[in-house]
């Protein structure tokens, strides 16, 4: 194997986003408690720089370290929403952190460990080097969930987290080692042709893609591989959760698309059949779940189970037809779904009763008389999560479902409505106890919203992508579309 | 004056009014909100001068790409059937603000902001051309109205709330499904005009009458979907109920006549007599209903039911007198069934009590009232000279060239309806006030004078010179009725005026009209009035 300088240039991002993952463990120990924020402002400063070496790669197209990674449009778009969430979750771990007086320098680094993961998820064109950055991502993101050691909660859902953990990784890499042995490539344009010459006779071959399926289905958290999803999201610290719910869902996303188009893309419905099942499966089982969650972290986690379901169709129709039309459609769906969730879970995150967290859907009540400002915006984040219009979730299903009637599939998106309807009624009863529940005079302490400078920004920016792109969502269309065009 | 985007205009001013109720002063929250609504008001105005009555073309046009990746386009426009109820909405807008007053006192900001909200969005919903963009308007209702109801409303205020959002969101499952196969059926645009040209199979024309019909027929409400409307409208602020009987429901018959009729022509009609049925047991169940109610907000819902009856026959009788009778209902049943809503809560800020029971012999203790009740009354059921009977009477006479039996069983819509709001008046304007309540019953003062005045005044303009408002809309009906029954008898001497048409022939064409208007008052001038007197409790 050999590589030049020049291909070093290209993962420069990746490159930096370890290094200061490695500074930050550094100087965690060394330097005093006062002077710890400087570890954000390295995470955001490093996060920044990425940005824009990120940005201007959106054109670039190159294949590197003898074809183990790809740097093209489409890993770009993942990087740069990464990025985006990233820094969220630095800014909102920056207050949150405080107030469950978690002094842990190392929680950024591993941030930034677990981005660089998914970093080389969404650019890896190697089902190995697709493995290691799951890896990098998960490992990280056990430890995180554990964080909160005092807390048997957050223990339990770091070790769930990561015994269901391994075991997925396992299938995938069983997965890996049959799909070697049905192509003889780990590489995926090898695979692709390798397909393409030998047909899908194979029986290991589809063997090989079921467990591909199970191993990523996993990671994405889709119905019936989503068991660890609600308890881990609901011990993690809330930061992490929101960050697992986001970026580690779009990391898994976007590695997911680019094996099952770049590599499987020959067999494409067959998988299709397959992501119909999951796909419907995952709608219904989401949703229906959901409504009977009485702790918000519970509902949103099985909400974001439910939304891995609508971004799945967009998966299934590219499989029965032209695939750019419904990748690029899930590409908008993961986006636009990580400013409502991201969201939705910053307002959970600052909502203290004491010295707890509130994380009851009970103790919103009477939210809008308090915080009429916090209430709004939480009502934007619920509204555009049941996709109703003029919201960025009502885009990003438009988007899929137009997908899925030009792929034939308008009883799919029939279906996937009518579960979004149901998902209204979940969704509203956070704004129902918010704005026409009067809070119970009691000797609990009231719940409250503790706001500061970092969770302004983290909510200025979540709404504005929800309200900007739910009116004018263009930027982000063409950018997906963009991204789309350079998957082979 | 063109160029100027009128519509745009009308749907921006109430947003940016509801961004300015929350930086004003406490003191000035109320007259912001006024003067927002009034100042949409005026502009609306100008457009029934400016409107071309002589064609049925979407004027005011305005159009803009939106989301080109898609083919979704910023586009609207106004015909003869959209423009009296987006002048209707801007009416009662500024009679919504001045009846929430002082009835709303908590949270003021938000209420104001929310009414402003929605008249954005329900003009929007009128004005749209593009089928996206009207899903957009027509679903970003659900959330005001929802707040409208559940934060201000009645103590069984969530309940009514969620019924009424999840009912309507329900009926706008297909709805969706159904614009995005058109997209594809109709060569890749959301074109509502485009949309509408074009033939589809009639296979695929009779799934998608449905979807329209799932969506359309909840908002009307038709039997049997309209269970949640009672409970939306007993719990809603007078505000809401208003916005709600007098605009929201409108926007399910202005779905059927806009999209269902000339979209889905074949389908229109395998479907007329399933419409028919649904359309005669609306009137003839929701008249019972309401005589058996004793809320007058109840009473009063179930009568929308009926009369939202007449619309739905009238729409699917496709003939000129049918449908224009039908939109003409729209507007009329929406100036008086506000007004008798406005009513309502002007008695209830005074006994706080919406019970027949409780609000009896008003006529001494408050006459101004008893008044505008007694005139909203009998314009609710059709007394001629009253907006409501050109309407109707246009929608029977529509209903008796399709069937005879038909427009019998609708008949005895009219004569329940005489039935139960005659009673309602007996008891509330002409019984014995209950001494302990006397000291509550103070006459209406001169802004409620002013929320009331200006809806009676419409009625009996509407009523005695309808033809302002005919004419505007007439060119637009026959638009409608060539694509959904081009091929009727009766229609083919009409259209084939219309198709040769000349200034001449125009005015020949508008003098038939009247003709066939004027010929129409003879027969039915007494019939409402022996009812009444045979059925008169």
């Amino acid at each position: 194997m050999t590589f030049s300088a020049a291909d070093l240039l290209l993962v420069l991002p990746e490159l930096l986003v370890i290094t200061a993952a490695c500074v930050v463990l550094v100087l965690d120990p060394v330097l005093r408690p006062s002077d710890k924020d400087s570890l954000v402002w390295v995470s955001l400063g490093t996060l920044a720089i990425c940005m824009g070496l990120t940005a201007s790669q959106m054109g670039t197209h190159a294949s590197i370290f003898s074809g183990l990674v790809v740097i093209d449009a489409f890993g770009a778009f993942w990087k740069l929403l990464l990025y985006f969430v990233t820094g969220l979750t630095v800014l909102l771990s920056y207050s949150y952190l405080k107030e469950e007086r978690l002094y842990f320098g190392e929680y950024y680094g591993f941030i930034l460990l677990s981005l660089c993961g998914m970093m080389v998820m969404v650019s890896a064109a190697d089902l190995l080097t697709i493995y290691l950055g799951t890896e990098l991502m998960s490992l990280s993101l056990y430890v995180l969930a554990g964080l909160k050691r005092k807390e048997p909660r957050s223990l339990e859902a770091s070790a769930k987290y990561f015994v269901l953990g391994a075991f997925s990784s396992g299938i995938l890499l069983y997965g890996i080692s049959l799909l070697y042995g049905a192509t003889g490539s780990t590489r995926l344009p090898a695979i692709a042709s390798a397909i393409a010459t030998q047909g899908f006779t194979d029986p290991l071959l589809l063997f090989a893609t079921i467990l591909l399926a199970v191993g990523f289905g996993f990671k994405m958290a889709v119905v019936p591989f989503h068991m660890w999803t609600p308890d881990v999201y609901q011990g993690a610290p809330t930061s992490v959760t929101a960050f697992m719910a986001v970026a580690s869902k779009a990391a898994s996303f976007g590695a997911f698309v680019r094996v099952f188009v770049e590599g499987l893309g020959g067999v494409r419905t067959d998988w299709s059949a397959i992501f119909l099942l999951l796909c419907l499966a995952t709608l219904i089982v989401g949703n229906i779940v959901a409504l009977v969650q009485t702790n918000i972290k519970r509902m949103l986690a099985y909400s974001s189970i439910a939304h891995a379901g609508y971004a799945l169709i967009g998966v299934v129709a590219a499989g029965r037809t032209e695939p750019s039309s419904g990748i690029a459609s899930v590409l908008l769906y993961i986006a636009l779904y990580t400013f409502m969730t991201f969201g939705a879970f910053a307002i959970v995150a600052m909502l203290r009763k004491g010295a707890v967290e509130g994380e009851e859907i009970e103790d919103f009540t009477g939210l809008a008389k308090r915080h009429p400002l916090a209430a709004l915006l939480m009502l934007i984040f619920m509204v555009s999560l049941a996709g109703i219009p003029p919201t960025a979730g009502f885009i990003g299903k438009l988007y899929v479902f137009r997908s899925a009637v030009e792929a034939g599939m308008a009883w799919v998106a029939a279906i996937a409505l009518l579960f979004a309807a149901i998902s209204a009624y979940y969704y509203l009863r956070v704004v129902m106890v918010m704005y026409m529940r009067d809070p119970i005079d009691g000797t609990d302490p009231v719940p409250r919203l503790v706001m500061s400078p970092t969770l302004s920004i983290v909510l200025a920016c979540a709404v504005a992508g929800v309200v900007v792109f739910g009116i004018y969502p263009n930027p982000l269309v063409n950018l997906a579309q963009q991204a789309v065009l350079t998957l082979k | 004056m063109t160029g100027f985007p009128w519509l745009t205009a009308l749907i921006i001013l109430p947003l940016l009014g509801a961004a300015a109720v929350f930086v004003v002063k406490d003191t000035s929250v109320r007259l912001t909100a006024l003067s927002v609504t009034i100042a949409d008001l005026l502009i609306s105005l100008p457009l029934w001068w400016l409107f071309d009555a002589t064609s049925g073309e979407m004027q005011f046009l305005e159009s803009a790409a939106w989301i080109p990746s898609l083919s979704i386009n910023y586009r609207l426009g106004l015909d003869g059937i959209s423009l009296p109820l987006i002048l209707m909405t801007t009416i009662l807008m500024p009679l919504c603000v001045l009846i929430s007053w002082h009835a709303i006192e908590t949270r003021l900001r938000s209420f104001m902001a929310v009414l402003l909200i929605m008249e954005g969005a329900m003009i929007g919903v009128f004005a749209a051309l593009d089928f996206v963009l009207f899903y957009v308007f027509w679903e970003a209702m659900l959330i005001p109205m929802y707040l409208l109801i559940g934060v201000w409303g009645g103590p069984n205020r969530l309940y009514a709330a969620i019924k009424f959002f999840l009912y309507t969101l329900a009926g706008s499952i297909l709805l969706l499904v159904a614009i995005l196969v058109l997209y594809f059926q109709g060569g890749h645009t959301f074109d509502i005009l485009d949309l509408s040209r074009q033939t589809y199979p009639l296979s695929l024309q009779t799934w998608l009458f449905f979807a329209f019909f799932a969506a359309f027929a909840v908002k009307v409400p038709m039997f049997p979907f309209h269970t949640w409307l009672p409970d939306a409208h007993v719990e809603a602020p007078t505000a809401g109920s208003v916005i709600l009987a007098s605009v929201l429901l409108k926007m399910g018959t202005y779905g059927f006549v806009r999209f269902s009729l000339p979209m889905l022509p074949d389908a229109s009609r395998l479907f007329t007599p399933l419409m028919v049925v649904l359309s005669i047991i609306a009137i003839i169940y929701g008249a019972y209903m309401a005589l058996a109610q004793t809320d007058l907000k109840k009473l009063i819902a179930y009568s929308s039911v009926s009369h939202m009856g007449f619309i739905t026959l009238g729409l699917f009788m496709f003939n000129i007198q049918g449908i224009e009778g039908a939109v003409m209902q729209m507007v009329n049943h929406g100036i008086t069934t506000g007004g008798l809503f406005l009513c309502v809560g002007m008695i209830y800020e005074r006994t706080h009590s919406r019970q027949i029971a409780d609000n009896i012999g008003l006529t001494k203790p408050m006459p101004r009232y008893a008044t505008f009740l007694v005139i909203f009354a009998l314009s609710s059921l059709g007394l001629p000279g009253t907006n409501s009977f050109v309407g109707e009477f246009m929608v029977l006479a529509g209903t008796f060239l399709w069937s005879k039996a038909a427009a019998a069983f609708a008949s005895l819509g009219i004569i329940l309806a005489a039935a139960y709001l005659l009673w309602m008046v007996q008891r509330v304007a002409f019984g014995t006030p209950a001494p302990h309540m006397l000291h509550k019953l103070s006459d209406l003062n001169q802004r409620e004078m002013a929320t009331l005045l200006p809806l009676a005044v419409l009625i009996f303009v509407i009523g005695i010179f309808p033809n302002p408002l005919l004419s505007r809309m007439h060119t637009s009906v026959e638009h409608v009725i060539a694509r959904v029954a081009p091929s009727s008898p009766h229609q083919s001497s009409i259209r084939a005026v219309l198709e040769q048409t000349t200034p001449v022939q125009k005015d020949d064409l508008l003098s038939t009209l009247d003709v066939v208007h004027a010929s129409t008052v003879h027969p039915i001038g007494n019939l409402p009035l022996t009812e009444t007197q045979g059925k008169r409790p």
